[in-house]
């Protein structure tokens, strides 16, 4: 300690004698600690492992050949392609149905005259704190023809013929998981639309209505575009709840096989497969560590769209 | 004008209600099935469980054929003392970023916070061969320190921001009054955050509870499992035994309900808040 005092004094500044604090070392050193060895290190290894291949004696350098093969093998790109395209559609579907009806049921329980808002926002998000796996069972057992509560529920609303065994079906199973996910986890982006649209100065929207604007239009011509750095926010949470949490809700309703005939297979199922194997097949590190690092990539060119693109002519908009 | 307003308000009302409907109508419909007899579960699947059709058989077999008491503890353990170290470490960390000046501070700061966007699931190569060398596979310290490394950003985001907008003052005076820095640390600034405490919690808590995907690969065991991979593996060996399947569902829905009936007011608040905050 003594002679970490010493070092931590420049010779021009006798004057000011600072020792060194130890104190921030403790604050600081744990979190860092844990953080770096249990969730950066990890991703670096990754990154690292997937320019390996087996070999050997353990790994050999191969370069970015395990992406060449990723993307060009046909074994691997089948797989791949499938499962980035369904990731893509399961984004644009939470964007497209998720997040207007988010908006649309925030912008009603934020009227200020509204009865019983705090009951309607608990009931809202009581679905999101539930575990996927519970949520994928329920609407497993609500769906499947062997109980026979959805086709007696369609039935009694007269569309009966229209019943099918959604989840079974490679056409509609993407779409039902979907709309599962959407019930589960609406919660999350009404509250921050909610939570913004409370925000929104009182007075502005006594202007407006001085104005003459109705309900309606004050919501599109001075709320909306007030709230648009949360819509940001929502997408870019959205886009990366979709292609990293969504293994949950496909693993526990279709299985790693992300069935039928992989119409679910998401990058996630994907990963899981490649790294622990299934069937036949065995388990590869490197190549794991490959699909977990394309992940990677995506994810961080979604962020960086959203950093530089979204988010700066949003706050442009904003001012 | 008022007649026009009290349909528009009605029209709104009916709205809500109808997703309430549709929010709560599956979680009802496990619940109250799950006290019923198979019969009753199959023929009048929207009727309450009255007179011949109830049965507890269902939460008989659950709470006494499985390990469902045990996965109960494993997840109560690795949530707890995870969020704990989230706590602690994360107020630690935001306290010093917030309050002293040192070399590498923002690069600190930016650092310890990237974890928000990038998924700590992406590393899951890398991580599963560390707690391997580590001889942590098969353990719930794997699960926490996971969680922990997972859930120290948000944590610490939330704290930060929090903290740079309380005034220096309290702190300054407590220093007059000859505090260590540790004893500002845990007798001023901890008080003070207890407001965000909640907010940092929730959003916390609840990955760590429902997670599947780490206790699947680090600690699958039959002795570290937790309710959610508990219900995961439960479900697929009782599929014919409804009254079972449905049971585990309810236990593991109705901790989390009562849970949230108690907090919900604070858990609300806390999101919004954070939300505004952010």
């Amino acid at each position: 300690m003594a002679s970490k005092d010493v070092d931590s004094v420049s010779p021009s500044s006798h004057e000011h004698r600072t020792p060194v604090r130890w104190y921030i070392l403790v604050f600081i050193v744990p979190a860092t600690l844990i953080y770096t060895t249990f969730a950066i290190y990890p991703i670096i290894e990754s990154l690292r492992l997937s320019l390996y291949q087996a070999g050997d004696g353990g790994g050999m350098f191969v370069g970015i050949a395990n992406y060449a093969r990723l993307v060009g093998e046909p074994y691997w790109a089948e797989q791949f392609w499938n499962a980035f395209k369904n990731n893509v559609l399961l984004f644009a579907m939470h964007m497209l149905i998720q997040n207007p009806i988010a908006l649309a049921l925030a912008a009603l329980l934020s009227i200020p005259t509204l009865k019983g808002a705090a009951t309607y926002r608990t009931i809202f998000f009581l679905p999101t704190l539930l575990s996927v796996v519970v949520v994928g069972f329920i609407w497993q057992l609500i769906l499947s023809p062997l109980w026979g509560i959805t086709p007696a529920f369609m039935n009694w609303v007269g569309m009966g013929s229209f019943f099918q065994p959604w989840l079974g079906l490679e056409s509609s199973a993407l779409i039902t998981v979907t709309l599962i996910s959407i019930w589960q986890y609406v919660g999350i982006p009404l509250m921050l639309f909610y939570a913004a649209l409370l925000n929104v100065p009182e007075e502005t929207i006594e202007a407006a209505r001085i104005d003459g604007l109705n309900g309606w239009w004050i919501f599109w011509k001075i709320k909306f575009p007030l709230i648009l750095p949360t819509l940001g926010l929502v997408g870019i949470l959205t886009y990366i709840g979709n292609f990293t949490a969504s293994f949950d809700l496909i693993y526990s309703i279709q299985g790693g096989l992300a069935g039928p005939d992989y119409s679910t297979d998401v990058m996630g199922t994907f990963l899981f497969r490649t790294f622990f194997g299934f069937q036949a097949q065995l388990g590869d590190v490197y190549m794991g560590a490959t699909v977990a690092s394309a992940l990677f990539f995506i994810i961080l060119i979604g962020v960086g769209l959203y950093l530089f693109g979204v988010q700066r002519r949003l706050q442009r908009y904003d001012s | 004008m008022i007649m026009r307003e009290r349909i528009t308000s009605a029209g709104i009302h009916a709205i809500l209600i109808a997703y309430s409907l549709l929010a709560l109508f599956p979680l009802i419909l496990i619940v109250i099935n799950s006290f019923k007899t198979r019969k009753g579960i199959f023929n009048e699947p929207t009727a309450l469980p009255l007179g011949k059709t109830f049965s507890s058989d269902g939460y008989a077999s659950v709470l006494t054929n499985s390990d469902f008491p045990l996965y109960f503890g494993n997840s109560m353990v690795v949530t707890c003392v995870s969020l704990m170290l989230i706590l602690l470490f994360g107020a630690m960390a935001a306290h010093a970023l917030s309050e002293y000046e040192f070399p590498g501070d923002s690069f600190i700061g930016v650092y310890l916070i990237l974890g928000i966007m990038v998924p700590i699931r992406l590393g899951t190569v890398a991580l599963l061969e560390l707690i391997v060398d580590l001889g942590l596979a098969n353990t719930l310290t794997a699960l926490i320190l996971v969680y922990t490394a997972q859930g120290l950003p948000i944590a610490i985001f939330i704290f930060t921001e929090f903290l740079r907008s309380v005034s220096r003052e309290i702190k300054d005076s407590a220093r007059i009054d000859g505090l260590s820095e540790y004893r500002i640390f845990f007798e001023v600034v901890v008080p003070l955050v207890r407001p965000v405490i909640a907010t940092v919690a929730v959003f916390s808590m609840i990955p760590i509870w429902n997670d599947l995907w780490f206790p699947l690969i680090l600690s699958p065991g039959e002795e570290t499992r937790t309710v959610t991979l508990g219900v995961q593996q439960f479900i697929g060996q009782y599929t014919v035994n409804w009254g079972a399947v449905l049971a585990a569902l309810s236990v593991a829905i109705l901790p989390v309900l009562v849970m949230y009936v108690i907090f919900s007011k604070q858990l609300i608040r806390g999101i919004t808040a954070g939300a505004v905050k952010g």
